[in-house]
C-alpha cells in the first residue's frame, strides 16, 4: 500500500472516531466477560455453597445450574453483540473511510 | 476417593484439546469391536476422498497454507471448534461430570470464555496482519530472522508436547475401543495425518476437522436426546434420578473440590484463555478466511459450537449416571469398565445399541486424527514458511521450493510423531498438554499480543521477553506439583501451583516490555516508527492478504 494512502486515512476524523468507538466497544465486552468469569470463579474458590442452594423448595435444581449455563450463553451472546455491530456499523465506516483515502 | 483426585489432577492438566490423559494409566485391551471399525474404515475412505480432492486444487503456497482462503466463516466456524472438541473434551468432560457432577461444568466455561476475548481484541487484526501462520503478524515490523525465529520455536514446541500427547491418547484410545494393538494404532495414525497434510494441506485439513466435528456434534446431540427422553424430557427427573443414584448424592449439583485453591483455578483459567489465543494450529485458521468479517464471523460459530457442545456433554454426563453406574454390564467392582473416561462410550451403548456405539468410538479415533493432522500441518509451516523461506532463504525462494519443504516437513514430523508417541507409551505424560498450553499462553501469546496492540514493541523485547516467558512456564512446571512430585516423584513440590500462566505470561509482558523500552537502537526507532501503518492496515484491511485482489 502507497504511504499517502495510509496517511490519508490516519488524517481522516472519521478514522479516529471509528477507532476510539471500537477500542471502547471492544475494550467493554471483554471486561464484562472478564468480570463474568472471574466473579464465577472466585463464588466457587470462597462461598460455593451460593451455588449449591436449591432454586426452590420443590426442586433439586440448584442456583449453580443456571448461573454455569448463563456464563456460556453470556459467552455466546456478547461474541453475537461484537460481531453484528463489527460486521456493519464498522464494517460500512471502514470501507468509506478507505474508499476516500483511495480517490 | 484417592483415584477420582488422580482423574482430577490429571484432568486440570490435560483436557484440552487431546486425550492422552483422558486413558490415563493402565487400559485393558477390548475385544475387536467390529461396528467400530467398520465405520471407522468408511470414515478413513471418506477422508482420503477428501484428500485426493483438495490435492488437485492445492497448487499455490496460498492453497497448502490457506486453503486459497476460501474457506467461509461457517466452515471455519465448525473447524475451529472442531480442533477444541478432542476426544478428552468429550470423554475427559462427561467422565468428570459423571464422577462428581457440577465440577465438569466449571471445567467446561474456563474452556469456552477464551473465545469471546480473540473475538473482540485479536480476530480481526490477526486477519488483516497475517498470511500463513502468526509468526507473519508478530514479525510484521520488526526484524524478521530473530523473531521468526523465535516463532517458530514457540510453535514447534508447543506442537511437539500437544503431538506427543495426542499421539499416546489415540494410541490407549484405540487400544481401549478397538482392540487394536498400541503400535500399529500409533503408525496408522501418523500415516493418516501424513497423507491428509502432504497432499492435500490446509483444505484436506480444514474437511476434515469440519466432517468430524459434525460427526461429533450429532452424536453428541442424539445421546442428550435420549437421555432428555427417557427422564420423560424433564431436567428435574434427570437430576433427581442422578442425585439418587450416585454416591455423592446431593453433592453433584454443587461444586467440589475442583476449584480449592482459587490463585490456581486464575492461574488455570488464564493458561486455557490466553493459551488458545497462542496456538498456531488455531491461529492458523484465521488465515483460511477472506477478510476480517469473515474471521470474526468464524469465533461467533466457534463460540456457540463449542458451548452447545458443552452443554451437551453436561447432559451425557448426568445421563451416565441415570444409565451406565451401578450396571452390571458397565461396571466391574472397580468402577466403570475400560477406565472412568468410558462414560459416554458406555452411554452410547446404553441409548443407541451396539451400532451406535461403535459410531461413538469411530467418532472419538477420527477426532485425534483431525487434530493431529492440524498440529502437524501448523509445524510444518512453521518449518517451511518462517525456518526456511524467510530466516534460511530471506524470503529468496519459490512457492514450489517452499511447498516442497514443508512436505518434507511434514513426513519427518510424522516420523517422530510416531517415534515419539512408541517411546512415551508408558510414560506419565499429564503435564505435556498443561505445558503446551503454558507456553502459548506464555510465549507466543505475549509477542503475538504486544506486536499488535503496542507501538513500543521492539526485536529485542520481543524475542528476550518471548524466550523468558518460554523458559519460565518449563521450570515453573517442572518445579510445580505436576513434573516434581507426580512424576519425578518428589515429596514436596518447589513452586506450589499446578498452573504457572500467571506467573509465566506475567514475566513474559514484563520483560519484552522492559527490553523493548531499553531498547534505543537505530533499528528500535524504525520498528516503532512502522507501527501506525502497521496498525491502520490491521484496522482497515487496506493491503491486507487476499482482500484487495477480490475487489
Amino acid at each position: 500500500m502507497t504511504s499517502p494512502t495510509i496517511e490519508r486515512i490516519q488524517n481522516n476524523p472519521k478514522f479516529a472516531a471509528l477507532i476510539e468507538t471500537k477500542r471502547v466497544f471492544s475494550w467493554t465486552l471483554s471486561i464484562i466477560m472478564l468480570a463474568i468469569y472471574c466473579g464465577f470463579i472466585l463464588i466457587i474458590g470462597f462461598k460455593k455453597e451460593l451455588f449449591g442452594t436449591p432454586l426452590g423448595p420443590d426442586t433439586v435444581i440448584t442456583w449453580g445450574i443456571p448461573v454455569g449455563v448463563g456464563v456460556i450463553l453470556s459467552a455466546f451472546v456478547l461474541t453475537g453483540i461484537y460481531v453484528r455491530r463489527a460486521n456493519t456499523e464498522f464494517d460500512q465506516l471502514t470501507r468509506e473511510v478507505v474508499e476516500e483515502a483511495q480517490q | 476417593m484417592k483415584r477420582l483426585s488422580l482423574i482430577l489432577t490429571g484432568l486440570l492438566l490435560s483436557l484440552p484439546a487431546w486425550a492422552a490423559d483422558a486413558i490415563g494409566g493402565e487400559v485393558a485391551k477390548r475385544s475387536l469391536n467390529m461396528h467400530a471399525i467398520v465405520m471407522f474404515f468408511i470414515f478413513v475412505a471418506a477422508t482420503l476422498f477428501i484428500t485426493y480432492w483438495a490435492a488437485k486444487r492445492t497448487r499455490s503456497a496460498k492453497d497448502f497454507y490457506a486453503a486459497g482462503g476460501g474457506i467461509t466463516g461457517f466452515q471455519n466456524g465448525l473447524a475451529i471448534a472442531g480442533d477444541y472438541m478432542s476426544a478428552a473434551s468429550f470423554l475427559g468432560i462427561s467422565a468428570l461430570v459423571y464422577g462428581s457432577g457440577y465440577d465438569g461444568l466449571i471445567y467446561s466455561i474456563g474452556f469456552l470464555v477464551g473465545w469471546p476475548l480473540i473475538t473482540f481484541l485479536v480476530a480481526e487484526r490477526l486477519r488483516n496482519l497475517g498470511k500463513y501462520t502468526f509468526a507473519d503478524v508478530a514479525s510484521y515490523r520488526l526484524q524478521q530472522g530473530p523473531v521468526r525465529s523465535f516463532a517458530a520455536v514457540g510453535t514447534l514446541v508447543t506442537v511437539a508436547l500437544y503431538l506427543i500427547a495426542q499421539m499416546v491418547g489415540a494410541g490407549k484410545l484405540i487400544q481401549l475401543l478397538f482392540g487394536m494393538d498400541y503400535s500399529s494404532a500409533v503408525v496408522m495414525v501418523g500415516i493418516l495425518m501424513v497423507l491428509y497434510v502432504m497432499f492435500g494441506g490446509m483444505l484436506a485439513t480444514t474437511w476434515v476437522q469440519i466432517i468430524k466435528a459434525v460427526l461429533l456434534l450429532s452424536g453428541a446431540t442424539f445421546m442428550a436426546f435420549m437421555v432428555l427422553k427417557i427422564s420423560g424430557f424433564s431436567l428435574e427427573n434427570m437430576f433427581s434420578k442422578a442425585i439418587e443414584l450416585h454416591p455423592k448424592g446431593a453433592a453433584i449439583m454443587s461444586p467440589g473440590g475442583l476449584v480449592s485453591n482459587p490463585i490456581d483455578a486464575i492461574s488455570l483459567g488464564i493458561g486455557l484463555m490466553f493459551g488458545t489465543a497462542g496456538l498456531p494450529h488455531i491461529l492458523m485458521r484465521f488465515f483460511t478466511v477472506s477478510d476480517a468479517k469473515e474471521a470474526r464471523k468464524s469465533v461467533f460459530f466457534a463460540t456457540g459450537f463449542i458451548g452447545y457442545f458443552y452443554i451437551l456433554t453436561f447432559i451425557i454426563g448426568f445421563g451416565a449416571i441415570m444409565l451406565v453406574l451401578n450396571q452390571p454390564q458397565y461396571t466391574d467392582a472397580k468402577g466403570l469398565i475400560g477406565g472412568a473416561n468410558m462414560a459416554a462410550i458406555h452411554l452410547a451403548n446404553a441409548v443407541g445399541g451396539d451400532l451406535f456405539l461403535g459410531f461413538i468410538s469411530a467418532v472419538a479415533f477420527a477426532t485425534i486424527l483431525a487434530v493431529v493432522s492440524g498440529l502437524t500441518l501448523s509445524g510444518a509451516s512453521a518449518v517451511s514458511h518462517d525456518l526456511y523461506a524467510s530466516v534460511w532463504r530471506h524470503g529468496r525462494t519459490t512457492e514450489a521450493d517452499e511447498i516442497r519443504v514443508s512436505k518434507i516437513a511434514t513426513v519427518f514430523l510424522g516420523i517422530v510423531a510416531i517415534l515419539l508417541g512408541i517411546a512415551f507409551e508408558k510414560q506419565n505424560i499429564a503435564y505435556m498438554v498443561g505445558l503446551a498450553f503454558s507456553i502459548a499462553a506464555s510465549a507466543n501469546f505475549p509477542v503475538l499480543f504486544l506486536s499488535m496492540f503496542w507501538k513500543g514493541l521492539t526485536t529485542r523485547g520481543a524475542v528476550l521477553g518471548g524466550l523468558i516467558g518460554l523458559i519460565t512456564a518449563v521450570t515453573l512446571i517442572v518445579l510445580g506439583p505436576t513434573v516434581w512430585v507426580d512424576v519425578l516423584k518428589n515429596k514436596e513440590a518447589i513452586f506450589a501451583y499446578k498452573n504457572p500462566a500467571l506467573f509465566s505470561m506475567t514475566a513474559a509482558f514484563f520483560f519484552t516490555w522492559l527490553f523493548s523500552i531499553m531498547d534505543n537502537s537505530e533499528s528500535a526507532n524504525k520498528e516503532r516508527a512502522a507501527f501506525l501503518p502497521q496498525f491502520i492496515r490491521s484496522m482497515t484491511g487496506v493491503g491486507a492478504e487476499g482482500v484487495n485482489s477480490k475487489h
